[in-house]
């Protein structure tokens, strides 16, 4: 394995986590304000379909990324409607939402573009196209780190820099702004919180439309960012898979971006050695594919320090019984 | 009360004339629905084609969930539709069940074998035709390094990338063939993203022509092919017409001739096996406008003379699902 293989490997693992890393902050907003959210994977299918579909009719990606964070909000609404004003169980509305958007993308689809629920394909200003880092070209003579930076780092599209950006930004929020403390708060105990006469329900609504709109970044990246068009089930398991890393990571901003990027990782690897050649032992690309389970349920065991999900997670709450 | 005779009189009009309409055959289609730009489509337009020529009519269905696949073959056959034809092997099971309860009508099952008096099953050489687009990726290449991006892991998958593989050792011994799936399970036919990512894993490793055998994910392969400025070779229907210029060719899988020649024979048609290869054009390569360019009249008459050993019998193509074994790829 040569230094430009590395390279490769790593340019592609920071492309497969992004969508991961967008899902997994998305998730980490829901539930740190104790509403958990096992629809990320319908709300970034909707958000891929909804930007794909208006990129390529209005010819504008900018568009497309609105629209697509527009449906997925739509979504958080009714799971917000669902489990905070009813009352409803968190799990089942998440996977309502999940079949839902899995129906609806590819009905919606039927019927506007009869494709089989594909979009056209987007080319143009319809995608996005990749952004040259400054001084890449000039940094690339550097050795090891001038492939570093201008290969791995730079020729991305947008959201790429957008997720990198939001871990910090994360962070920030919910450690050092008085939203963010109070959003801790109430995944931990709502009863407190509202002792403090600020309102549980306005906080977790709003934590569940940040959800929607990290969600939605997600999936206008999987189809106008990675791809160029929206296939049906196209988000294949990746909301899934970032809950996994949310749990890996603790719930917490700056592990999300480790736990993610592994996960891209090893997905990037599996994809160029199919079978890896240990030599005493080659592990089969499967086993790649099926690391981050596992490793999240090595990490649910409690064999790397204990994984502590918020207090008053999947829980309704209700002022008065 | 008089109004409500008209329609009972209505329907049973309506009863009566589909009784009548007896000998007009069916179509079933698979979930991906009939417009898919694929498997399902190629299907929609054999029997379109053979209305057109006959004048006649058919019948249809889109199937919508797994569930209903017994539902449809029977409501088909109790209406006295025949023959039956569905597209898909994931009829194989339903089709089991159903075939014996109707023995005077005829079925037609493509991609899979199903043992029964009345059912003619349609299987298709696939290795034949990835075998040649594999001969054509490998004298197209001029990195020597061809690339096979397949959807789920299963041994019809394997087959298409054992005849691409033998067909790029042909034309060139030195070639090196890279070789992907894409997943384990069902997800695996509609993640073009991944198939984005395993093109860009390939062409890294130096592949300059890729063939995606992958449905949906395939997309994402020609996509990125295109992108990265290499060659990309579709699959089961002329896909060159994605990306002009950019896509070499298209291994052809002519369901829509399994479909016309069906509806043609109509009922009573001959059943048992039926193999569509190379001989009787029931897979191919696609030229069209599109890739007009890319490959040159040399190239096609060199490509053409393969076809005709292979049906003559002189270039002996080896079947993965024959023995499950690949001379040409380890996988």
């Amino acid at each position: 394995m040569d230094y430009l293989t590395i390279i490769q490997i790593f340019d592609s693992a920071l492309r497969l986590a992004t969508p991961l890393l967008f899902a997994c902050l998305a998730g980490l907003f829901s539930e740190r304000a104790g509403i958990f959210d096992i629809g990320l994977e319908g709300k970034m299918l909707i958000a891929a379909f909804f930007s794909a579909a208006t990129a390529y009719s209005t010819g504008s990606v900018w568009m497309g990324l609105l629209a697509g964070v527009g449906a997925s909000l739509a979504l958080s609404a009714i799971h917000g409607l669902a489990s905070i004003t009813f009352r409803g169980n968190q799990l089942i509305s998440g996977v309502a939402i999940n079949f839902l958007a899995s129906g609806l993308t590819v009905l919606i689809g039927l019927s506007w573009f009869n494709l089989g629920g594909q979009t056209p394909s987007l080319n143009g200003a319809a995608r996005f196209q990749s952004i040259e880092l400054p001084f890449a070209e000039t940094l690339s003579a550097v050795p090891i780190f001038g492939p570093l930076y201008s290969e791995v780092l730079s020729g991305h599209t947008f959201l790429v820099y957008v997720a990198l950006l939001c871990v910090p930004l994360t962070w920030y929020v919910l450690y050092r702004t008085r939203f963010g403390l109070r959003l801790r708060a109430v995944g931990e105990n709502p009863a407190a919180v509202d002792t403090a006469g600020i309102s549980v329900v306005a906080l977790r609504y709003a934590a569940v439309a940040i959800c929607g709109v990290l969600c939605g970044l997600a999936g206008a990246y999987l189809a106008t960012g990675l791809g160029a068009s929206f296939v049906k089930e196209m988000t294949a398991g990746r909301g899934f898979i970032a809950l996994a890393a949310l749990i890996f990571a603790k719930w917490r901003p700056w592990y999300a971006l480790y736990a993610t990027l592994l996960f891209g990782l090893l997905e990037a690897i599996s994809n160029r050695y199919p079978s890896l050649d240990l030599g005493v032992v080659t592990l089969p690309s499967q086993f790649m594919q099926a690391l981050p389970y596992i490793l999240t349920v090595v990490i649910l065991a409690g064999f790397v320090g204990k994984a502590v999900p918020p207090r008053a997670g999947g829980e309704p709450y209700v002022k008065e019984r | 009360m008089t109004v409500m005779n008209k329609f009972l009189g209505a329907a049973a009009t309506m009863a009566l004339s589909a009784g009548v309409a007896s000998a007009d055959p069916a179509i079933i289609f698979d979930l991906g629905g009939k417009f898919d730009k694929s498997f399902n489509e190629a299907a929609f337009n054999g029997a379109t084609r053979w209305a057109e020529e006959s004048g006649a009519k058919f019948a249809e269905v889109e199937l919508q969930s797994d569930a209903q696949r017994e539902q449809a073959l029977r409501r088909f056959a109790e209406k006295g539709f025949n023959p039956i034809v569905m597209a898909g092997f994931a009829f194989g099971n339903a089709l089991g069940e159903v075939a014996g309860d109707y023995p005077d009508t005829s079925f037609v099952i493509i991609d899979m074998v199903v043992d029964a008096p009345n059912v003619r099953s349609v299987v298709f050489n696939e290795h034949e035709g990835s075998y040649l687009v594999g001969y054509m990726a490998a004298k197209a290449s001029k990195t020597n390094t061809v690339g096979f991006i397949g959807g789920m892991d299963i041994p019809l998958i394997r087959k298409f990338a054992c005849g691409y593989a033998q067909g790029a050792k042909a034309a060139n011994a030195d070639a090196t063939v890279i070789s992907n799936m894409t997943g384990t399970t069902g997800a695996a036919w509609n993640d073009p993203v991944k198939g984005g990512e395993l093109t860009r894993a390939q062409i890294s490793q130096g592949a300059d022509v890729v063939y995606a055998a992958a449905g949906g994910t395939g997309l994402g392969v020609l996509q990125t092919a295109a992108d990265e400025g290499i060659l990309s070779i579709g699959v089961d229907s002329n896909q060159n017409h994605l990306h002009p210029g950019k896509v070499l060719t298209s291994m052809m899988k002519r369901v829509d001739n399994a479909v016309y020649n069906a509806m043609k024979d109509g009922p009573g048609l001959t059943t048992g096996f039926n193999v569509m290869g190379l001989a009787n054009e029931g897979v191919g390569y696609s030229m069209d406008d599109n890739n007009a360019s890319l490959v040159s009249d040399e190239l096609k008459t060199e490509v053409d003379a393969v076809a005709a050993q292979i049906i003559a019998g002189d270039v002996a193509v080896h079947d993965y699902m024959s023995d499950e074994t690949c001379p040409a790829l380890t996988f």
